[in-house]
C-alpha cells in the first residue's frame, strides 16, 4: 500500500511538471515568434527541473504518509478473547480495531437454523459453513454493513440482529435478510489460540 | 510599478481576471524589475518565505499527532518521534527549522542595517518587518513550551514572571496569562492555541510587507534609485527566481546537515528531561536566538529596568529609520559607519554568547558593557554620524558601476 | 561575488562557533573517557552485538529501579535496534507481567507482556520510585542519552566513575562520590562489577565492556531513528548538492544574457 501512494504521488508531480515544461516550451514558441530571436530549451535547464520535481515528490510522500496508521496502532492489530466463560446462547462483544466484534456460542438450535435455508432467499448469498470456522462459535464484526449502526442481538424477525437505525434485520449467522443492508455482516480473521481463546486480526 | 499591462490569453482568463485580478497580480510578480546589481544578501527574503512556509506545514502535520495536555505532551512527542511514520524527520524539521528561520531572519535585517534598506520611502517596510519579527519572537517562545521539559516549562516561568514587574496590574496580568497561580496545564493549552495562530498572522503581514516593497521598489547594494528601468533592472522571473532558488538550495544544504546529522546540537538537553515544578535546572537559557535579548535583560540590575531595555532594545529599532540622519543609503559608500556596523555585529554577538553565560563577574560586567554600547549605537553613533561622516562620491546609476566591474 | 561568498561564510563560521562556545561554555568538569562509538559520525551505525549485550545489562542490572517507558517490547525486533527475531522478542515480553484491566468484574488482572505493550515499569509512579530509593528518583532512562551533557560518554563515563572520595572531602549521607557526576555527589551506588553479567554470546563481562554495551543500547533506546536518519541524510545531501550544481549552472546561463548585452 506504501508503494502505491509512492507511485501514484511521482506520476502526480511528474505529470505537473511535464505540464509545466510544455506550458513553458510552447509560450516560449509564441514568444520566439513574436521577438524573433533563438531560444532555446537547453538539456541543462530541462534537467534541473526534472531533478527539482523528484524533489518535490520526495519531499510530499512523508507529509502524506504520517497520517497512515502509525506503528503503535499497527502493533495493536490483533486481540486475544478468552472465551471460556460464555454459555451457549450468550454472547460477548469486544473491542478490535476501535470496532466492536460480536463473539456468540450458538445452540444447536440457532445452528440448524443457520444450515437450513435456501440461499436464493438471501440477499448475500453465503453457506453458515463459509462464515464460521467452528459451527458453535460465532465471530463477526458488529457493524451494520448499510451505515455502520451496532445492531442488537436477540432482536429481529430473524432470530438474530436487528439494526435500530434503518431496519435491517440479520439471521443467526449474521446474514442480511430484510433492509436496507446490502450485505453480510463481516467475518473478521481469527483463529482458534486454543479451545478457549480466539485470537481477532 | 507600471509594467505592461497583462494581457489575458484566453477567453477564460479575461473572465476569471477582470473579476478578481490575480492573473494581473501573477504577471506582475514575473515582470516586476528588479534592480540587476541586488547581491546574495538579497536572497533571504525568499528564503525566509520558504522557511515560514515550512514551518507551517511541518506544524500543521505535527499538530495531528501532539498532545497539549502537561500530563502527556512530552509523551505524545516521543510517540511522535518512535511511532508516527517520519514522525523524528517532521519534528527534527519543525525544530531546526526555527532555527534556520532566525539565522535567516538575523541575516536579512542585518543586510537592512547595512544597505539602509529601512531609510525613507521604505520606512513602512521596516515597520512591518519589526512587527513580523515580534511575533516571530513570540510564536518561538510559545512553541518552546509545548514539549513541556524542563527548559520549556522554567523559560516559560522565567519569561511571564517579568511582566509581574510592571506597577499595580503587574500581578494580575501574570495571572491572567498563566490561568492558573503557577505555568501549568491551562498556560500550556493556551500556548498551543496561540503558537497555531501567529504564524498565519506572520503570513498575512509578509504579504503586506512584500506589497509594501513593490511601491518604492527594492533598495539595492549602492543605494541608487532606478534610473532606467531596461538599463538598471532584470524582470523578476526568471533571474531572481533562479538566483533565490540557488541561494535557498545552498541554504537547504545547511538545514539538511542540521537535521540529518546534528539535530540537536543547537537544542538544551535539559528538554529532555520532563518539566518538574519542584527542580529548577541549574542554567535556564533560552534557544540562542534569543539570548542576545536575555544578555539585556539580566543586565539592568533591577527587574522593571530589565524588562524596560529588554522591550527598549527593541523599540529603539522600530524607530531606527527617525535616528539615522545620513542622507546617504549605502553602507558601501560611508566608511565610517561600515566600521560602527561590524562593531555593532560584533556587540550583538557578544551578548548572544554572554546571555548564555551566568550572570556574574566578568560576564557581567561585559554585559553590561554590550548593553550600553547596543542602545549608543543607535541613540548616538547613528544620529551623529548622519551628520558627521564623510561620504564617498555616489556613482550616478545602477548601471554605471556593474559597467565598471565593481560591486 | 567573491567577497559576499568570504562575508557570508565568515559569519557563518563566526556564528557557529559562538555557539559551540555556547554549548560547551557552563560545564566546568573532568573531561569524559574517550572511547569509539560506532554510531557516531556521518556513516555511524549501531553495533547489534552492542545493543544485544546493552538490553541484556539493562534487563538484569538496571530494570529493578530504573524504568525505560517509552519502550515497546516490538521495538527490541524491528529495523535499526537490537534486531532480536520476532520470536526471541515475543518471549521476552512473555517473560514480563503486565497489569491489564478492567476486565468484566472491575479488577485490574496480570497477563503476560505482548510484542505491543510498553516496557514494563519497575515501580508504579515516581512517588514509589522515590520512596523505595532513598528519596531519591532513579530516572526513566527512555531519553536520557540525550537528556545528559555528553551522552553516551558521560554515561559510559559515570558507571567507571566511581572512587574514594578524595581526602578531606565530606560526603553527605546515602550519597556516593563520583568523578564524572555534577557536583561529584550521586545516590546510585556503583553497580557494575566485572562479570556481573553472563552475556549469550560469550563476551567478557568487564566493567568497560558492560558500560560501554549498555550506554550503546540507551544510545539507541533514545534514538531508534539514527541509522534511517543518517541514511537519508546522505541521500538528501547528495541530492541537493547535485541539483544545486545544476541549478548554478542554469542561473550562470540564464544570466550571462544579461552581463553580454550591455
Amino acid at each position: 500500500m506504501n508503494n502505491s501512494y509512492l507511485l501514484l504521488t511521482t506520476i502526480i508531480i511528474l505529470l505537473i511538471a511535464f505540464l509545466y515544461l510544455s506550458w513553458i516550451f510552447v509560450s516560449n514558441e509564441i514568444e520566439n515568434k513574436n521577438k524573433d530571436k533563438k531560444n532555446r530549451r537547453d538539456f541543462l535547464y530541462t534537467a534541473s527541473y526534472t531533478l527539482g520535481a523528484v524533489g518535490v515528490g520526495a519531499v510530499i510522500w512523508p507529509l502524506v504518509h504520517q497520517m497512515n496508521p502509525d506503528a503503535s496502532v499497527k502493533a495493536l492489530s490483533t486481540t486475544e478473547v478468552d472465551v471460556s466463560a460464555i454459555e451457549p446462547g450468550k454472547s460477548i462483544t469486544v473491542l478490535w480495531r476501535g470496532k466492536p466484534v460480536f463473539i456468540r456460542r450458538r445452540t444447536q438450535e440457532e445452528i440448524i437454523e443457520a444450515q437450513n435455508i435456501k440461499l436464493s432467499d438471501l440477499k448475500d448469498p453465503q453457506e453458515d459453513k463459509d462464515r464460521v470456522k467452528k459451527p458453535e462459535w460465532l465471530v463477526m464484526l458488529g457493524v451494520c454493513t448499510h451505515l455502520g449502526c451496532v445492531p442488537l442481538g436477540n432482536k429481529g424477525d430473524y432470530k438474530g440482529w436487528f439494526c435500530p437505525c434503518h431496519g435491517s434485520h440479520y439471521d443467526t449467522s449474521g446474514r442480511i435478510r430484510k433492509g436496507p443492508a446490502p450485505t453480510n455482516l463481516e467475518i473478521p480473521k481469527y483463529e482458534f489460540v486454543d479451545n478457549n481463546t480466539i485470537k481477532i486480526g | 510599478m507600471s509594467e505592461e499591462k497583462y494581457i489575458p490569453k484566453s477567453k477564460i482568463a479575461e473572465w476569471f481576471d477582470s473579476r478578481l485580478p490575480l492573473l494581473s497580480m501573477a504577471h506582475h510578480l514575473r515582470e516586476y524589475p528588479t534592480p540587476k546589481n541586488l547581491n546574495y544578501w538579497w536572497t533571504f527574503g525568499g528564503i525566509l518565505t520558504f522557511c515560514l512556509i515550512t514551518q507551517i506545514i511541518t506544524g500543521i502535520v505535527l499538530a495531528m499527532h501532539y498532545v497539549a495536555h502537561a500530563d502527556l505532551a512530552f509523551e505524545s512527542i516521543e510517540h511522535i518521534m518512535r511511532d508516527v511514520n517520519y514522525g523524528w524527520l517532521l519534528r527534527y524539521i519543525h525544530a531546526n527549522g526555527a532555527s534556520m528561520f532566525f539565522l535567516a531572519v538575523y541575516i536579512h535585517i542585518f543586510r537592512a542595517l547595512f544597505y539602509g534598506s529601512y531609510k525613507a520611502p521604505r520606512e513602512m517596510i521596516w515597520i512591518i518587518g519589526m512587527i513580523i519579527y515580534i511575533l516571530m519572537m513570540a510564536t518561538a517562545f510559545m512553541g518552546y513550551v509545548l514539549p513541556w521539559g524542563q527548559m520549556s516549562f522554567w523559560g516559560a516561568t522565567v519569561i511571564t514572571n517579568l511582566f509581574s514587574a510592571i506597577p499595580l496590574v503587574g500581578e494580575g496580568i501574570v495571572t491572567w496569562l498563566w490561568g492558573g497561580f503557577a505555568v501549568d496545564n491551562p498556560t500550556l493549552t493556551r500556548f498551543f492555541s496561540l503558537h497555531y495562530l501567529l504564524p498565519f498572522l506572520i503570513f498575512g503581514l509578509v504579504i503586506l510587507h512584500i506589497w509594501a516593497l513593490h511601491i518604492p521598489g527594492n533598495n539595492n547594494p549602492i543605494g541608487i534609485d532606478i534610473k532606467q528601468r531596461s538599463k538598471d533592472t532584470v524582470p523578476f522571473s526568471p533571474y531572481i527566481v533562479v538566483k533565490d532558488l540557488y541561494a535557498l538550495l545552498i541554504f537547504l544544504i545547511i538545514f539538511a546537515g542540521i537535521v540529518f546529522f546534528v539535530p540537536n546540537i543547537l537544542g538544551h538537553t535539559d528538554n529532555y528531561i520532563k518539566a518538574n515544578p519542584m527542580v529548577t535546572p541549574s542554567h535556564i537559557v533560552p534557544e540562542w536566538y534569543l539570548l542576545p535579548f536575555y544578555a539585556i535583560l539580566r543586565a539592568v540590575p533591577s527587574k522593571l529596568g530589565g524588562v524596560i531595555a529588554m522591550f527598549g532594545s527593541l523599540f529603539i529599532l522600530i524607530i531606527l529609520p527617525w535616528l539615522d540622519t545620513s542622507k546617504v543609503r549605502s553602507a558601501v559608500f560611508r566608511p565610517l559607519y561600515k566600521i560602527f556596523f561590524w562593531i555593532l555585529v560584533g556587540d550583538v554577538l557578544l551578548l548572544g554568547y554572554l546571555g548564555a553565560m551566568v550572570p556574574e563577574g566578568w560576564y557581567l560586567f561585559f554585559g553590561r558593557l554590550a548593553t550600553i554600547y547596543y542602545f549608543a549605537h543607535f541613540l548616538l553613533i547613528m544620529p551623529i554620524l548622519g551628520f558627521k561622516e564623510k561620504t564617498l562620491p555616489l556613482p550616478t546609476s545602477i548601471s554605471e558601476p556593474v559597467l565598471d566591474g565593481k560591486n | 561575488m567573491k567577497n559576499s561568498y568570504k562575508n557570508f561564510f565568515l559569519i557563518i563560521i563566526f556564528t557557529i562557533f559562538c555557539l559551540h562556545l555556547n554549548l560547551q561554555a557552563s560545564e566546568e568538569r573532568t573531561s569524559l573517557i574517550k572511547t569509539d562509538w560506532s554510531f557516531k559520525g556521518v556513516f555511524g551505525k549501531f553495533d547489534r552485538g552492542e545493543l544485544r549485550r546493552g538490553y541484556q545489562v539493562y534487563t538484569e542490572v538496571c530494570s529493578s529501579c530504573h524504568s525505560i517507558s517509552e519502550l515497546s517490547y516490538r521495538n527490541l525486533s524491528e529495523k535499526g535496534g537490537p534486531e532480536f527475531s520476532i520470536e526471541v522478542t515475543k518471549n521476552i515480553a512473555e517473560s514480563f507481567e503486565v497489569i491489564d484491566g478492567p476486565n468484566e468484574d472491575g479488577e485490574m488482572f496480570p497477563r503476560p507482556g505482548r510484542l505491543s505493550d510498553k516496557f514494563v515499569k519497575p515501580y508504579p509512579n515516581i512517588q514509589a520510585s522515590k520512596a523505595a530509593n532513598g528519596g531519591a528518583y532513579p530516572p526513566d532512562m527512555s531519553v536520557l542519552v540525550k537528556a545528559r551533557k555528553g551522552g553516551a560518554a558521560y554515561i559510559y563515563s559515570l558507571l567507571q566513575g566511581y572512587s574514594d572520595a578524595p581526602e578531606g572531602y565530606v560526603l553527605d549521607d546515602g550519597v556516593y562520590y563520583n568523578k564524572y557526576m555534577p557536583g561529584n555527589q550521586i545516590k546510585m551506588p556503583n553497580v557494575l562489577s566485572d562479570d556481573l553479567v553472563e552475556y549469550s554470546d560469550g563476551t567478557e563481562a568487564t566493567v568497560e565492556q558492560m558500560a560501554k554495551d549498555v550506554s550503546s543500547f540507551l544510545t539507541w533506546a533514545s534514538e531508534p531513528s539514527l541509522e534511517a536518519r543518517h541514511k537519508m541524510g546522505f541521500k538528501v545531501i547528495l541530492y541537493l548538492i547535485i541539483l544545486t550544481t545544476l541549478v548554478y549552472f542554469s542561473m550562470n546561463r540564464l544570466w550571462s544574457r544579461i552581463e553580454s548585452k550591455e
